[in-house]
C-alpha cells in the first residue's frame, strides 16, 4: 500500500532542544532516506520555511489570496514522502524511526493514499 | 447485558435470564472464529464483521424464545454468509467479488482454526484505533455482543457506538491495518494495548452509572472468557497470565463486593462468599507467570490482589508487602490513579498524615475523580479533621455515578 507520510513540527517546542541536538538530528534525516531507500518512491519534497506559503481560500466572488499557512494551528509541515509498504505496521515501523522525532514537537502523520 | 429488553420480558424474567447466560456463552465462542474466517473468504472485515452481526442479533432474537440449534456455529456460519451474500448482490461495487465467491466449491463450511481469533483482536486494539471504538469493536467482533447490549453496557447512545464501530472497520480496511500477532520488539506495547481493553471491559462492568452493583455480571464474565482466551492463546507471555490472574481475584471477590445491591469495602468483606476456587486457580496463574520471568504492571497489580485474597479479615492484610509492590509497581506505571491505591497502603505503614501528603500532591490530576476525594476524606477523618472528611465525602457523592457506590458514601457521610 502507498501511503504518504507528513513531517510536521511545532516550531516553538522545538526551541526546547539545544542547536547541536537539532542539528545532529537533521544530519541523521539523509541516512534516514538511504536506510529506506527500498521504500521510498518518487513523490516527497522537503519544503520551504512556513514563512514562505501562501494560502488561496475560499471567498465571497472569488477566492482570497493572502501570507501565510492554510491553518492556524502551530504545527507546520516541513514536507511529506510517499512510502510504499505493505501495511500500516510497516509504515509505522519505519516512521517510528524518524530521527527528527527525538526533537520535542516532532509529529509525523501516516495516512493512506486513496486507489482508484 | 442486563435482562432488561422487550424480548425478554416477554418470555418470562427467570427464564430468559438463564437463557441469555447461555446465549452469551454459545455466541462468544463462535463470533470470533466466524469472522475471521469470513474475512479470510470476503477480503473484508467490514463486510464480514456486518454479517456475522447481523447473524447474532438473529441468533439472539430466535434462540431466546426457541432454545439453542444443536450445532449453534454452523448455524450462526450460514446465517452470516447469507448475510454476507445478500449484502454482495445489493452492493454494485462488491458484484465481481460475488462472482468470484459463487464457486460452489467455497460452499463448503467455514471453520476457523481457533488462533484465527487473536490476530483478530489485536486488529481490533490496534493504537490507530481510539480507545472507545477498541472497547465497542472488541466487544462485537470478538466477543459477539450486539450493539444495543454494548450501548447498555458502556452507557453511551446506540447510534454512537454503531458509528465508533463502523469508522473503526473502515479504518483498519482503508489504511490496511493488518490482522496478526505482532512480533518482535512491536508485541509487549501492542499486547499491553489488548490487555488494558479486557481490563476497562471488566472494570466497565461496575461503572456503569445507574448501574446497580450486581446487575452487569456478564461484561465482567465476558472480560474474564476474554483474558482465559488471551493467556491460553499466548502461554509465555508472562503479562496475559498476570492479566488473567488479576481478573480471576477479583472475579472471587465479587460475590461479597456486591449484598442485596450494595457495594461492600474490601476490608469489610465477608472472607466466606469469596470463591475459594477461583482465588486457587487465580494464585495458580500467577505463579506460572513468574516462572516465566517477565514481571510486568499487571502481573504487580496481581500480585497485590493476591496478598488481599490471603487476608482471613480485613485486620490481617500485609500492608508492607502491599506497599513493596506498589513501589514495583511505580516503575512501570506512575498514573495518579495507582499513586492513589499506593497511598491506601501507605497510610497503613506510614499514617494517615503522610498519605494525606501523597494525596494532596495528586489533586492536581486527579480533583474531580470520585475516588481521589473519598480516599482524602479517608485520610482526613483518621487525622480527626471531621469537617473537612465531611466536605470530601459530600464532593465524592456528588462525583459518583453509579448507584451502589453513591449508597455506600452515602452511609459515610450520614456517620
Amino acid at each position: 500500500m502507498k501511503y504518504v507520510i507528513m513531517f510536521t513540527t511545532t516550531p516553538e517546542l522545538e526551541a526546547a532542544a539545544s542547536p547541536e541536538q537539532v542539528e545532529q538530528a537533521y544530519r541523521r534525516t539523509y541516512d534516514w532516506f538511504g536506510t529506506h531507500r527500498e521504500v521510498m518512491t518518487e513523490s516527497g519534497a522537503q519544503l520551504q520555511p512556513v514563512t514562505t506559503a501562501t494560502t488561496v481560500s475560499h471567498g465571497g466572488d472569488e477566492p482570497v489570496v493572502a501570507d501565510g499557512p492554510f491553518s492556524e494551528a502551530r504545527e507546520v509541515i516541513g514536507g511529506f514522502q510517499v512510502i510504499d509498504v505493505p501495511d500500516l505496521d510497516a509504515a509505522i515501523a519505519i516512521v517510528k524511526t524518524w530521527p527528527l522525532l527525538e526533537l520535542p514537537g516532532v509529529a509525523v502523520e501516516i495516512r493512506p493514499i486513496v486507489v482508484y | 447485558m442486563n435482562e432488561t429488553d422487550g424480548a425478554a420480558a416477554e418470555s418470562g424474567r427467570g427464564h430468559a435470564a438463564a437463557s441469555d447466560r447461555l446465549l452469551a456463552r454459545v455466541i462468544r465462542e463462535e463470533s470470533a472464529r466466524i469472522v475471521a474466517a469470513l474475512t479470510g473468504w470476503l477480503g473484508s472485515l467490514d463486510l464480514a464483521e456486518e454479517a456475522v452481526a447481523e447473524a447474532i442479533e438473529e441468533a439472539v432474537r430466535q434462540w431466546r424464545t426457541r432454545g439453542v440449534p444443536p450445532n449453534p456455529g454452523g448455524w450462526l456460519t450460514q446465517a452470516a454468509r447469507h448475510n454476507a451474500i445478500d449484502r454482495l448482490r445489493r452492493e454494485k461495487r462488491y458484484r465481481e467479488k460475488l462472482a468470484l465467491l459463487a464457486d460452489p466449491a467455497d460452499a463448503a463450511p467455514l471453520t476457523g482454526e481457533p488462533d484465527e481469533r487473536l490476530p483478530l483482536l489485536f486488529g481490533c486494539c490496534h493504537p490507530a484505533i481510539s480507545p472507545d471504538a477498541q472497547l465497542a469493536l472488541t466487544l462485537r467482533a470478538i466477543c459477539g455482543l450486539t450493539t444495543a447490549q454494548i450501548a447498555r453496557a458502556t452507557l453511551a447512545p446506540e447510534s454512537t457506538v454503531a458509528q465508533r464501530i463502523v469508522r473503526a472497520k473502515r479504518k483498519i480496511g482503508a489504511t490496511g491495518i493488518p490482522l496478526r500477532i505482532p512480533e518482535g520488539s512491536e508485541r509487549a506495547a501492542r499486547l499491553d494495548i489488548v490487555l488494558t481493553v479486557v481490563s476497562v471491559m471488566y472494570s466497565e462492568a461496575h461503572l456503569v452509572a445507574g448501574g446497580d452493583a450486581a446487575a452487569d455480571r456478564d461484561l465482567a464474565d465476558d472480560a474474564v472468557w476474554l483474558a482465559r482466551v488471551v493467556a491460553h492463546e499466548l502461554p509465555r507471555e508472562a503479562e496475559a497470565q498476570g492479566l488473567l490472574a488479576l481478573l480471576l481475584f477479583h472475579r472471587a471477590r465479587e460475590g461479597a463486593r456486591a449484598v442485596d445491591g450494595e457495594l461492600i469495602l474490601l476490608a469489610d468483606q465477608d472472607r466466606a462468599r469469596w470463591d475459594r476456587r477461583l482465588i486457587a486457580e487465580a494464585q495458580a496463574v500467577l505463579e506460572k507467570a513468574a516462572k516465566l520471568r517477565r514481571p510486568g504492571r499487571w502481573q504487580l497489580h496481581a500480585a497485590i490482589a493476591a496478598c488481599h485474597s490471603d487476608t482471613r479479615d480485613g485486620g490481617d492484610t500485609d500492608w508492607l508487602q502491599v506497599l513493596t509492590l506498589y513501589d514495583m509497581l511505580l516503575a512501570y506505571d506512575r498514573s495518579p490513579v495507582v499513586r492513589l491505591n499506593r497511598a491506601v497502603a501507605l497510610a497503613e505503614v506510614d499514617g494517615p498524615q503522610a498519605a494525606l501528603d501523597e494525596v494532596d500532591a495528586l489533586g492536581r490530576a486527579l480533583t474531580g475523580y470520585h475516588l481521589w476525594h473519598a480516599v482524602r476524606a479517608r485520610m482526613l477523618r483518621h487525622l480527626g479533621r471531621r469537617d473537612e472528611a465531611m466536605a470530601e465525602d459530600l464532593r465524592a457523592l456528588e462525583l459518583t455515578a453509579n448507584d451502589a457506590e453513591r449508597r455506600l458514601l452515602a452511609a459515610r457521610v450520614d456517620r
